[in-house]
């Protein structure tokens, strides 16, 4: 009886999967870095990366499909770029007057939007492989191996390790509840109760949630505490990185420069 | 009023692909107590789960004379109280008065009504003082005996308790065990207590991944030690 959805990891034997986490790492928030740094309307630079993050996706195995209907999660918050077309100076493509305002939409706007909805769809499809090909306790050793400061590795460990349980709280809670939701024989009155009561309820719920998050957070530092926690959750020490290894991340760095110097040049 | 238990053929699968209900088939008469037992994960709360329609699997589950299906899934959770294993998930509200008036309030009674049944349920359990009270603050067998009031105040037919003494001290368990002594309904009890299961339930059904595994008088079957052993389970002494 437990919440399995929230879990990214998608086990597979592919060459992507055997990668050592803190490559991956890297070479994601690489990829990440340059897509973003590349300049708004170079267009064959965002083919590049697409190709390249695309041929990730295939080597992976975990399939294109998966991980282009993962980065739909992404879409609404390429909205908060939507003032841009608007904003930005340049030649103006269309202008309309509405009551006292004058608006008109900018060509180099448009553009910066579009280059910042696909740098922003590219750069997620990234994280998603690099979420779905490591297991996320290899992804917190991999960012305290390249000196992330620990509170922030803490944070993400802890948060991962009890959004489980939390969730799991949520599901035993929503299930007492329709334990008790009954239906009489013969009704009498309203069944389900009013709109306004019903809603207490769900908010009264949400409460209880956050006090015993709350309380179990006081009781999960005690037992850390007590065995010794000082503010680093220690594991054994990674492996040395192979000469593979070492041999993946320059080839892929030296591509993500070259590309991104190419995105300079056009 | 049936108050039964009927259960033919139950299978259950979870989403991960363990099956934790195979071909289960149990009956269960008005007004008999019944203990439910066997290992950590051989099923009981999985099977506990399908008696009120939270888990469906495939097969019968009949309860208190109406079929267990989508179109009936109100009106059984009316005649089914279902405690919880841990009161922390039972309680969901802020006061011990708004958790035991929640299946009532649910079901849409009349105020009066709804006043008479909490002050019912809390004086069953002998809680009527703690009706203003915080339900978070209880000690935890205060809080097992309100979440008992929160299932008796729907005046349910049958009565399902998952791990009823489990983390109570001796005194809280034993005025517990009375409390569920004197309910004249049909009850259906998880448990390891294998002390309670010889004081209160006259007849036994064990679960072993997945199966019913035996299914008769709690005497009879607590004399094969050997077959308790091999499910998990001790002969109290």
């Amino acid at each position: 009886m437990h919440v399995h959805f929230l879990d990214s990891y998608n086990p597979r034997a592919s060459l992507i999967h055997s990668l050592d986490p803190r490559i991956k790492l890297v070479m994601t928030l690489a990829f990440i870095i340059s897509t973003a740094l590349v300049p708004p309307g170079t267009w064959p630079a965002y083919i590049l990366f697409y190709a390249m993050i695309l041929s990730v996706e295939i080597l992976s195995e975990l399939g294109v499909g998966f991980v282009h209907k993962r980065s739909m999660l992404a879409l609404p918050f390429v909205l908060a770029a939507l003032p841009i077309i608007f904003t930005a100076p340049g030649p103006e493509l269309v202008s309309f007057t509405l009551g006292s305002w004058t608006i008109s939409l900018s060509l180099t706007g448009l553009e910066r939007f579009i280059s910042i909805a696909l740098k922003s769809w590219i750069s997620v499809q990234a994280a998603i492989v690099l979420a779905a090909s490591t297991p996320f306790p290899e992804i917190l050793l991999a960012m305290r191996a390249i000196r992330l400061p620990r509170l922030i590795v803490a944070i993400f460990g802890l948060m991962w390790r009890y959004l489980f349980v939390l969730a799991d709280e949520v599901l035993r809670m929503n299930r007492a509840r329709a334990a008790r939701s009954g239906h009489p024989d013969i009704p009498r009155g309203r069944v389900g109760g009013s709109i306004v009561w019903r809603a207490r309820v769900t908010g009264r719920m949400a409460g209880s949630l956050f006090l015993r998050a709350f309380e179990r957070s006081d009781r999960i530092f005690m037992a850390m505490v007590s065995r010794g926690y000082d503010g680093e959750v220690r594991t054994l020490p990674l492996p040395g990185l192979s000469l593979a290894d070492w041999l993946v991340l320059t080839v892929g760095l030296g591509i993500l420069a070259v590309v991104l110097l190419l995105g300079y040049l056009l | 009023m049936h108050h039964s238990i009927e259960v033919e053929g139950l299978s259950y699968t979870y989403p991960d692909g363990h099956e934790a209900l195979q071909d289960v088939s149990l009956s269960i008469q008005p007004c008999e107590k019944v203990a439910l037992v066997g290992p950590n994960g051989a099923g009981k709360s999985t099977l506990i789960l399908h008696l009120n329609g939270i888990l469906k699997g495939d097969g019968e589950v009949c309860v208190a004379g109406l079929d267990v299906n989508d179109k009936n899934l109100g009106r059984v959770r009316a005649r089914v109280g279902l405690v919880f294993q841990v009161p922390d998930d039972q309680l969901f509200s802020p006061t011990v008065f708004d958790d035991v008036a929640f299946g009532p309030i649910y079901q849409g009674l009349p105020e009066n009504e709804v006043m008479t049944r909490v002050n019912e349920a809390l004086g069953t359990v002998d809680m009527l003082d703690y009706a203003t009270r915080v339900s978070h603050h209880l000690s935890v067998g205060e809080k097992k005996r309100i979440a008992i009031a929160t299932v008796l105040s729907m005046q349910p037919e049958v009565l399902v308790l998952d791990e009823p003494t489990a983390g109570l001290d001796p005194r809280a368990r034993r005025s517990f065990i009375n409390l569920l002594d004197d309910l004249p309904i049909t009850m259906l009890v998880s448990t390891h207590d294998m002390h309670m299961v010889h004081e209160l339930l006259p007849r036994m059904v064990v679960m072993d991944e997945g199966r019913i595994v035996a299914d008769g008088p709690t005497e009879v079957l607590m004399k094969d030690e050997d077959f308790l052993y091999e499910h998990g389970l001790e002969r109290p002494r």
